[in-house]
């Protein structure tokens, strides 16, 4: 079993502010393969109309995208931070987020930092940890109660607030 | 938005989990979407939705709105992250199962099941080329013996039918998870009001919705819950974990984490055997939720009177309650079952065959029929019916006798159903003289 993960890191509040507050999002380890989960998640939230810029030295465009090699050479404002990448890859992440001035870090299923969570936390970014932004969005604003997901939304109003 | 101070009671859930109000018309009740199909709103869409890549409605037999609320509320009421119908509850085991297995794999089974699941098992998982190992539920040991090298799911129920025998979930869990195998449980007869099998370690959950969840005897259907705490990427189950020739290279487990197993049995399993429940009949067991608390108390409630009844009862040979005091079963029960033992169990009637069988003709309030469940009390002989199929060793290992009647007690007026039994016993006893 992995190690529990602190309910501030999946605080449904903050998840659904930075939802709703969000617009580009950067990610890091966003693969060109249409079948890899990062392009999924890429792929979803375009649809969804956020900006996404993939952060992959390995490509030069993902989802007509420019990609960057690392996310100090982006050259726009980010919001957040999405994180593809093994754990041990996150404090440097971290570090790299909170020197281009993003509001968030949002570390993938499976993605447990605590160090780079540390790192974010004290330069004043909100963290998500093990939650996926796509199943994120999908549970609170889009259409996972469609295929018989427990979104755990429970409500008596027509619209979602 | 939701509160995370605040977490919202079961009987709440059951009425309202996964049927938020229509946001187009403003429909209350959850609408029963009797469509095949759903119109794409461009073509980049409707890939969107085959590819997976977005959740979207594409065709009934893969998903349905009315299911989908359905399904959310079964996975709300029992502690999972989601849930596929299925048009019976031996097609959801069935489909459980046919996800997560490939030819020479092996199946360990307890041997106090019901006896169309027994069936299913032993010969249609013979065809699929997949073994399987009866084992007696109740013995720790015999689980652990039946495992081999390529046993890839236990497999028991909550509460046995008929026997009424209580399976001792964490234990069996823990020796399912030590084999780095998913304990798979049917919690048919106890609900998730009675016993929530996730809670106590198992992987996946299956339903026949049929019985105590619909709960008026009006519909077939089943469904399957999954914990989504399985590790599927264990090594074990490359059929789960690697990309898929079925679904054009899609690794499930890498792309959808914890709904990996749950997008694999609906995209490709349920999509393939095609065993989709009806919109309708989803309606009916939304209905049947809604009330499930209020109705699982007055069955319990009812069952023991009569189970209390026939206990005492000179022409009884025995009672096989998991909820009476001196039952083999009493700490089991205390431990899974706090809020009741169930309503469905089996007495002998002295007399054997003969004596059970004018007894059945005897009542006129019972029912007698082959279901379970409902609000109307049943009654039925399962050797001449639901178990006929098992020969005398298997009967036996069910525990089946000649003289086994087996009673599913309703919610009707316990002194009525105290009085028809009466009846029964007496036409019995005129058999006899």
């Amino acid at each position: 079993m992995t190690e529990t993960v602190p309910a501030r890191f999946q605080d449904p509040q903050t998840i659904q502010r930075l939802l709703h507050d969000i617009r580009t999002i950067a990610i890091v380890g966003l693969s060109a393969n249409a079948l890899r989960a990062s392009h999924f998640v890429g792929f979803y939230l375009q649809r969804h109309g956020y900006r996404v810029i993939p952060v992959n030295p390995r490509e030069t465009t993902v989802l007509g995208e420019r990609a960057y090699p690392r996310l100090r050479d982006i050259e726009e404002r980010v919001d957040a931070v999405d994180v593809f990448r093994g754990p041990g890859a996150v404090p440097a992440i971290a570090e790299d987020a909170v020197a281009i001035g993003a509001g968030a870090l949002w570390l993938q299923f499976g993605v447990l930092s605590f160090e780079g969570a540390a790192i974010a936390e004290r330069a004043g970014l909100d963290v998500v940890m093990d939650r996926c932004l796509k199943i994120e969005h999908a549970r609170y604003l889009g259409r996972m109660h469609w295929l018989g997901f427990n979104t755990g939304v429970i409500t008596a109003r027509r619209r979602l607030a | 938005m939701t509160d995370p101070e605040h977490t919202f009671g079961f009987s709440t859930r059951a009425v309202h989990a996964g049927a938020r109000p229509d946001p187009t018309t403003g429909a209350r009740a959850v609408p029963i979407f009797q469509t095949t199909s759903y119109v794409f709103e461009d073509p980049e869409s409707a890939a969107a939705y085959f590819n997976l890549q977005e959740y979207g409605n594409t065709y009934t037999r893969i998903m349905n709105p009315t299911l989908a609320a359905l399904e959310e509320r079964l996975a709300s009421l029992e502690g999972g992250v989601g849930a596929v119908a299925f048009a019976s509850g031996l097609a959801a085991q069935m489909a459980a199962l046919f996800t997560l297995l490939t030819p020479g794999d092996h199946v360990v089974a307890s041997s106090a099941l019901y006896g169309g699941t027994v069936t299913q098992l032993k010969h249609l998982l013979r065809k699929l080329s997949v073994a399987l190992t009866f084992v007696d539920p109740d013995d720790g040991d015999a689980w652990r013996a039946a495992l081999t090298e390529r046993t890839k799911a236990l497999f028991a129920e909550t509460i046995g039918n008929p026997a009424g025998n209580v399976l001792d979930i964490e234990a069996v869990a823990a020796i399912a998870h030590a084999h780095d195998a998913p304990l798979i449980v049917d919690n048919t007869f106890a609900t998730p009001y009675l016993c929530r099998p996730i809670e106590w370690g198992a992987d996946i959950v299956v339903h026949s919705t049929t019985k105590f969840i619909g709960g008026h005897g009006t519909s077939i259907g089943g469904a399957v819950v999954d914990s989504g705490g399985f590790d599927w990427s264990n090594g074990r189950f490359p059929v789960v974990a690697e990309p898929s020739p079925a679904y054009h290279g899609l690794a499930f487990h890498e792309t959808f984490g914890t709904y990996g197993y749950l997008m694999k049995l609906r995209a490709e399993t349920l999509r393939d055997l095609g065993a989709a429940m009806s919109p309708f009949n989803a309606f009916l067991f939304l209905q049947g939720l809604e009330t499930l608390a209020l109705r699982m108390d007055r069955h319990v409630a009812n069952a023991s009177a009569v189970a209390a009844f026939l206990a005492k009862h000179p022409q009884v040979e025995g009672v096989r309650y998991a909820g009476l005091p001196d039952s083999p079963y009493r700490d089991l029960v205390r431990c899974y079952l706090p809020r009741g033992a169930g309503a469905v169990f089996c007495f002998d009637i002295a007399g054997g065959r003969a004596a059970g069988q004018a007894f059945i003709r005897g009542v006129s309030l019972f029912s007698h029929l082959a279901n379970v469940g409902d609000a109307k009390s049943l009654v039925i002989h399962p050797a001449s019916t639901t178990h006929r199929q098992l020969d005398d060793g298997e009967l036996t290992a069910a525990g089946i006798a000649p003289g086994t009647i087996r009673l599913s007690i309703g919610i009707e007026d316990a002194a009525d159903l105290l009085w028809d039994l009466e009846r029964g016993f007496a036409a019995a006893r005129e058999a006899r003289s």
